[in-house]
């Protein structure tokens, strides 16, 4: 391309022009270089210099005065356009020769990663890549079924993301409940196979505070537990010290970090600018089948109401919007779901004050939170700010907690509600009836 | 957890260790009993008073002096019915700063009692609840944590119920013998009567101690506040910043079902609640 500017001097009248028929044509014709379609609104100039039209930019908005967005984020298709690049912006790695091995077994709740699993791999991730040259890999050995995060993620995806490099999944009815036996038999199957340089796990009372004790004791390691803080000390035999808390809470104690390590929550900062492989491998030896002597006879069932709010599994939270609380109370005692509630229901005094969740009441952490008639104040949304999954059941359709809800259903409460207790009841028959 | 009065005749009591330490009162600092080692023994004392003919042997290692005796007479005032208290406690004496496990490991394997209850973890020292699993591994026997409480004990097995994070519980069979720890789950103790504690003995029972020197390495200093996580924004542009500071928090865009049946919505609702496995 030569570097000599062609000049058209028609269309550099009809674009000044902006009365003539062809205006928008040429405007966008002499944009070709800039982006979107339609009028351009910038264009380089005869001389090298960058024109713009300031007609063209921004958009007409809701009551119909025109906006600029300054952010170069504009309306519409450019906007999707943007956020899927920023998505794919992060930077993809994969570790083919991996200098040593970081072995993390994250507790998996419900399927998922926690928060406190991210935090670990994080801290993983942190050990990992400490040096540039020879980076390490993260193994993380999986037990259960893994649900993928949001809607419909794939399984490497959402662990890739996480910062894992590679993935031992063991999906198998054996790991299931209580099987710390199991468990550590793979566990050592994995230190005999690729003897990882550090094994790091939640010291979280979900499993991973009990499984990771276990394996230090198997592995003749003295575990560093509750550890907060790592640092690298170049005196130290594997090149890191920690900060642990000791004495119930009451005394820090920095050690050099060892093989086996338990990590409190907020570890380390959660990954979210690469992406891993997140490769699944299974073990080339199988696994011993060890005889247990602790059997499972499985979850008890237990009274929902006697459980506290603030670490309900399930909840069933009404508001203004219920207006038959007999049925409600009878909905929460056939789905099994403690019983929760808005400020306004409380107010009116349809339910009890230590059933109130929100700012004011009980910050509740349930998996699965269902809001029937709750519009959604923001003290309210602050309270539930740490559920995984929301219902919500509302007549309108514009509320906030539409907004937050994973699943929201429009409709009458009370009918959507003993429409549901229908099912389960007839599902629960259905299965006694072929038991 | 109510057996008839001939099964209990049949029933021959079983041999429980409780291992105690002596706590830490979190604000004063003081020596006192431990919470979680209170409630083993509790434990232990209604288990008692199910299978009578059951022995408990509370048994601690450590150093005796002023402070750490009062703590440990407040165990042995934990009575047993009216008045009355636990008239003795095994005290393997060791000098301060040594490695528990050996001689705990030594005295449990020569006595080899059939059940033995502990707290997860200790008030003071390293406290990392290592001590259990330590004692499963060396004995190899199985160790159930977390236990909320013991149902039955019938011919060499006990059943018991385990406590799940958010208020669960789940039911175990467990081969004895066997360790089992407790923490927060377990009933709460009960008080201590002065009595019968002062009037309870120590009885001393030689041990090997071996000084802990890796512990005695390490820097120990008052735990300081951990530093709250702040809100990284990793934003590009003045908006997105400005969005992050004072939008609401919004959820990712869920699934808005409008104009359906209730029995649509209901179906819409029940799959995500078997998909998430909270409907038992």
């Amino acid at each position: 391309m030569s570097e000599i500017i062609r000049r058209d001097p028609r269309r550099e009248w009809i674009a000044r022009n902006r009365l003539h028929p062809d205006h928008a044509s040429v405007l966008a014709a002499l944009g070709v270089n800039s982006e979107g379609g339609g009028a351009a609104s910038e264009w380089l100039g005869p001389n090298g210099v960058v024109r713009k039209n300031p007609r063209a930019i921004g958009f007409i908005g809701p009551n119909g005065v025109k906006r600029i967005d300054r952010s170069g984020l504009q309306q519409g298709r450019q906007a999707a356009a943007t956020t899927t690049a920023a998505r794919d912006s992060r930077r993809r790695v994969t570790i083919d020769q991996p200098a040593f091995l970081v072995a993390v077994v994250p507790d998996l709740t419900g399927g998922r990663l926690s928060s406190h699993d991210k935090d670990l791999l994080g801290l993983a991730r942190r050990v990992a890549d400490a040096d540039a040259e020879q980076p390490g890999a993260v193994v993380a050995i999986l037990f259960g079924e893994h649900k993928g995060e949001g809607d419909g993620e794939h399984k490497e995806e959402a662990l890739g993301d996480a910062g894992i490099d590679r993935v031992v999944h063991l999906d198998d009815e054996l790991y299931a409940g209580f099987a710390p036996e199991a468990r550590l038999a793979v566990l050592s199957a994995v230190e005999r196979e690729m003897t990882p340089r550090f094994w790091l796990l939640p010291d979280s009372p979900l499993g991973g505070a009990d499984l990771g004790r276990r394996l230090a004791l198997r592995l003749g390691e003295r575990a560093a537990t509750g550890v907060w803080q790592v640092e690298v000390d170049n005196e130290a035999s594997l090149g890191w010290r920690c900060t642990t808390r000791g004495a119930a809470g009451s005394l820090d104690i920095q050690r050099p970090l060892p093989r086996v390590a338990l990590a409190l929550a907020e570890c380390a900062e959660p990954m979210d600018e690469t992406r891993h492989a997140a490769k699944c491998q299974t073990l080339a030896a199988p696994i011993p089948i060890t005889l247990s002597r602790i059997e499972d006879l499985g979850q008890v069932a237990v009274d929902p109401a006697g459980v506290a709010l603030a670490e309900a599994e399930f909840i069933l939270s009404g508001g203004n919007g219920v207006k038959q609380w007999d049925a409600f109370h009878h909905a929460a005692k056939v789905l099994g779901a403690t019983e929760g509630a808005s400020r306004v229901a409380v107010d009116d005094g349809f339910m009890a004050r230590d059933r109130q969740v929100g700012a004011t009441g009980t910050w509740v952490t349930a998996r699965v939170y269902m809001a029937v008639g709750i519009s959604g104040a923001i003290q309210h949304l602050q309270g539930i700010q740490r559920c995984d999954k929301v219902v919500a059941i509302n007549l309108d359709p514009g509320c906030d907690m539409i907004k937050r809800a994973d699943l929201a259903v429009i409709g009458d409460s009370t009918q959507i509600l003993a429409a549901l207790v229908a099912m389960v009841e007839q599902q629960r028959g259905g299965q006694r009836d072929a038991a | 957890m109510r057996p008839e009065q001939q099964q209990k005749q049949q029933k021959p009591g079983i041999d429980v260790a409780v291992l105690v330490s002596i706590g830490r009162h979190p604000t004063t600092g003081r020596a006192r009993r431990a919470e979680q080692d209170a409630r083993g023994l509790e434990l232990a004392l209604a288990m008692e008073a199910e299978l009578p003919g059951s022995r408990i042997d509370v048994l601690h290692a450590g150093s005796q002096d002023v402070d750490s005796e009062a703590a440990l007479r407040s165990y042995l005032g934990m009575a047993t019915g009216v008045g009355m208290g636990l008239e003795s406690m095994t005290l393997l004496e060791q000098p301060e700063g040594s490695d528990a496990i050996l001689p705990l490991v030594e005295h449990l394997a020569a006595t080899s009692p059939q059940l033995v209850i502990t707290g997860a973890r200790a008030e003071r020292g390293e406290g990392s609840g290592l001590l259990p699993y330590a004692l499963a591994e060396h004995l190899g026997w199985p160790l159930v944590n977390s236990l909320a409480s013991i149902e039955t004990v019938e011919n060499g097995v006990i059943t018991l119920l385990q406590a799940l994070p958010r208020g669960q519980r789940r039911r175990l069979k467990v081969r004895l013998p066997a360790i089992i720890s407790v923490d927060e789950a377990a009933p709460a103790a009960r008080q201590s009567a002065f009595g019968p504690a002062r009037r309870a003995t120590f009885l001393v029972a030689p041990t090997t101690s071996e000084a802990d020197s890796e512990l005695a390495q390490w820097h120990l200093s008052p735990a300081r506040k951990r530093p709250k996580r702040l809100k990284i924004i990793k934003a590009a542009s003045a908006r997105d910043r400005f969005k992050a500071a004072a939008s609401k928090a919004e959820g990712k865009g869920g699934q808005v079902l409008t104009d359906v049946t209730p029995e649509q919505g209901a179906e819409a609702i029940y799959k995500l609640l078997k998909e998430e496995g909270v409907l038992r």
